[in-house]
Parts: C-alpha cells; sequence; structure tokens
C-alpha cells in the first residue's frame, strides 16, 4: 500500500512538468494534488470538464456552493477572470487542442504510450466519463501514478493488458521511482530516483524503455517505502 | 410568444411512456430536480433517458431507477450509482455508455441538424467496437451517431416570460445542449423575470428553444 507521503512525492515531481501560462485539466487522484506543487511565480490556469476555466482551491466549510463543483463532483472556488461554458464548449477546448496539459492518473501504461485507466476485465464498468477526450485532445499528457499496483504489480507493461482510453497518447509518465518520455512509440527513462539503481528500476518495470544520455538523478528520499 | 408557465405536476402531461428523455445535470448539480420527482410520482414509464448521470442512490434519476421505470440509459458515468449497475446485472436496464465529449457533441449535432459526425476519441479502444472508423490525415476516427429525444427536462437559473435562460456556474453543463437536441423542453428556474430585464449578451439559450418553465 503507497503512504500519502508517496503519492504526494509524485504530485510534486509532475508539477515540475506544467509550463508557466500553462491551460490544465487535472484528472482525478493524485493528479488533484499537482494544485499544492505549482511553483508561485507561475500563472497556471485550471480548466473542469463540468464548464469552468480558473478554478479556485477548495473554499472554506462556511462557503461551498453545491453548484460550483469539479469534474470529482468536489466544492471549488472561482479566481477572478474565470468564465463558464456548457459541456459542448468544454469539449471543445479538450478535443480542440486547446489545453497544454492535462496531469491524469492510469492503470496501466504501455511502452508505446497507451493508456488504461477507466475500466478493468471481468467487472462491470459503466463510467468513462472525460478521460477518453481529455487524453486525445490535450497537447501534452503527463500521466501521473504510482509505479506498481497497490498489491506490488507492476502497472508500466510491454502492452496494456486492461480496455485502453487512448493508443499512443502518453507524453510523460511520472512515477515515484522515475520519468519516462514517450515519442514515436518509444519509451525513454529520463529521470530516476538516487534511492534505486537501474537494475532495480527494471526489475519492476515489465516495459521496454531506453536510457536517456542526459539521464537525471534526482533525489526522491520521500518515495522510499 | 411567452413560454408556457406550469407547476411541475401538471407539465409531466407533455410527457408519455416510452419516451425519450433527456435530463440535464453533473453529478446533482443542473438537475432539474422538482420536475425528475414530479416524474417519479406519475405512471409513466418505459423511459430511455440520455444523461451524463443516473443520479445518485435514491437521489435524482436514482429514484426513477428504483421504481423500474428506466429501460435504457444512455450517459457517461453511472460509476456514481451502484444501483445502475446492479439494475444492468439483473438486466432489467440496458446502457450506452460514450465518452462524455462524444456525448456532448451527440446532443449538440442532434440539436444542429448533423446526424453524425467523426471524433478521434474512443478510437482503438472498446468503445469503438462495431463503430464505422475512417482516417483522415493519418489519423483515426470513429463515427458516432447525433442524440435526440421527445422532451428534455433542464434546470435554468433564471428565465424570462419569453423563455430565454441564463445559468449558475458549474450548473450550466449539458442544460443547454438539451434544450436544443429534444422536441418539448421543460425547464426547471429558480425565478422567472420579466421580458427586457435579462442582458441579451448573458442569455445562453434563447427563448425559442424553451417550450415549458416550471418554477423551482
Amino acid at each position: 500500500m503507497y503512504t500519502q507521503e508517496v503519492r504526494h512525492s509524485i504530485a510534486r515531481r509532475a508539477a515540475q512538468e506544467l509550463r508557466d501560462g500553462d491551460i490544465v485539466n487535472l484528472g482525478i487522484g493524485i493528479p488533484t494534488l499537482v494544485n499544492n506543487y505549482i511553483p508561485s511565480d507561475f500563472n497556471i490556469h485550471l480548466h473542469t470538464e463540468n464548464g469552468m476555466l480558473e478554478v479556485g482551491p477548495s473554499p472554506s466549510p462556511d462557503s461551498v456552493d453545491p453548484n460550483l463543483i469539479n469534474a470529482s463532483r468536489q466544492p471549488i472556488s472561482e479566481l477572478p477572470g474565470a468564465s463558464y461554458f456548457d459541456s459542448g464548449m468544454s469539449f471543445s477546448i479538450m478535443r480542440g487542442g486547446h489545453l497544454d496539459a492535462t496531469v491524469i492518473g492510469a492503470l496501466q501504461v504501455s511502452q508505446a504510450g497507451d493508456l488504461a485507466s477507466w475500466a478493468v476485465p471481468g467487472r462491470t464498468v459503466l463510467g468513462v466519463g472525460g478521460a477518453m477526450d481529455l487524453v486525445v485532445g490535450a497537447k501534452r499528457v503527463i500521466v501521473a501514478t504510482t509505479h506498481l499496483t497497490k498489491d506490488g504489480n507492476p502497472k508500466i507493461l510491454p502492452s496494456c493488458t486492461y480496455p485502453l482510453t487512448a493508443k499512443q497518447e502518453v507524453d510523460v509518465l511520472v512515477t515515484e521511482h522515475a520519468v519516462f518520455h514517450f515519442s514515436e512509440g518509444q519509451m525513454t527513462l529520463v529521470e530516476i530516483g538516487e534511492h534505486l539503481t537501474l537494475e532495480e528500476l527494471k526489475a519492476i518495470t515489465p516495459a521496454g524503455f531506453g536510457v536517456h544520455p542526459g539521464l537525471t538523478v534526482a533525489k526522491r528520499k520521500e518515495a522510499i517505502h | 410568444m411567452p413560454a408556457i408557465r406550469k407547476t411541475a405536476e401538471e407539465a409531466m402531461e407533455y410527457i408519455r411512456s416510452g419516451n425519450t428523455l433527456m435530463v440535464g445535470g453533473f453529478g446533482l448539480s443542473g438537475v432539474p430536480l422538482k420536475l425528475v420527482d414530479a416524474l417519479v410520482k406519475t405512471d409513466l414509464t418505459d423511459f430511455t433517458v440520455i444523461s451524463n448521470n443516473i443520479g445518485t442512490p435514491g437521489q435524482g434519476l436514482g429514484k426513477l431507477l428504483n421504481t423500474g421505470r428506466i429501460k435504457k440509459a444512455v450517459g457517461t458515468y453511472f460509476t456514481t450509482n451502484p444501483d445502475v449497475g446492479t439494475a444492468y446485472q439483473q438486466g432489467k436496464i440496458e446502457v450506452e455508455l460514450l465518452p462524455q465529449g462524444t456525448f456532448c457533441e451527440a446532443l449538440r449535432a442532434g440539436g444542429s441538424g448533423i446526424p453524425a459526425f467523426y471524433t478521434p476519441t474512443a478510437a482503438g479502444t472498446e468503445l469503438a467496437a462495431g463503430k464505422e472508423q475512417r482516417v483522415f490525415d493519418g489519423q483515426s476516427y470513429v463515427l458516432e451517431k447525433a442524440l435526440k429525444a421527445d422532451v428534455s427536462l433542464i434546470k435554468a437559473h433564471k428565465a424570462d416570460d419569453l423563455g430565454n435562460l441564463v445559468y449558475y456556474k458549474t450548473a450550466r453543463n449539458f442544460n443547454p445542449l438539451m434544450a436544443m437536441a429534444s422536441d418539448l423542453t421543460i425547464v426547471e428556474v429558480d425565478e422567472i423575470v420579466p421580458k427586457g430585464t435579462l442582458d441579451p449578451e448573458a442569455v445562453i439559450t434563447p427563448h425559442l428553444f424553451v417550450d415549458i418553465l416550471v418554477t423551482g
């Protein structure tokens, strides 16, 4: 089982992938934590697919408005410069390529950059929501996820065994141990935590990947568990 | 011509058993809860319901589901109500699941005279199984059909006498699209104001899409 520290470590590293001025949609789970780690001198404009730009932080309990919520149905607030729009406009923003980035969770990621995030074989899943549109449309898809499942099984695989959300749409994968980039169906390790060796990383990563010549070794001591 | 004003109960006279209904809302925000409650109290049944969610257990459309009146549900995220999964497993309802952007675009197309459209969303996934796919400029697209309904039940913030609508924050969601895609639109509003008092630049749904107004 992963600790909150590990989840925050992933979110903190994923936040570094954002660029000043980006229009960003944060998915549910670890991605929602990314908002805590955006550099204070950055202007990041948060979009929520139920129809709003300039999403602000969670309000205090006495100023919760049930009709001001994010896509996880959690209360949010409105920043100066906010706008509201219907769901059609919201998905035009997403699918039309107008989001600079999305940070999204994953059940599985393949070495080609395929993503599985919505269904598990053998279980009836009656919800897909906006993930497919988000991943197909955003200019950069940053997956933020734990390296293994909570049962300790690999998630980063030669090919996904779960139903796909989208094919070859992942650009960056951030885990507590490493950062990978994807380009033209190839996966490349660009950063590794100093707490593990390349051999140890390969042992928990069935996917085939190259190693970038400028590989960075990063201090991620909170990831050790 | 002014929109017709009715109570929620009276407005149900425009609905028939077997109708295809669109119901607005994301979660319970922007759901016309008074209209849904009035519908639950009728004897009408056998509905195809087009809505992002089917409420939550015992709330909103969850009530209509639990009284066995939904024949088919078309939407994107029924996970918010485990009763939908149970009814599906028991063979009591049919379910058609669409990616949310495809759902919105199908509503917009339905109201805009477009019978079908190509979208990149879901290409190469299980949700595209059995659907026509076509490559444009090297990318795969899925052919999706428009959605239309006999009646839509929607929620807006304010209407004027004519039926021009403005919405409130993230309660807008699917409501304006559904107003366009149905033959008859019944709107639950918080307030009806005199014609000429809404800022024309702020009107989101022009009155021609609105038939019946119910105050909440």
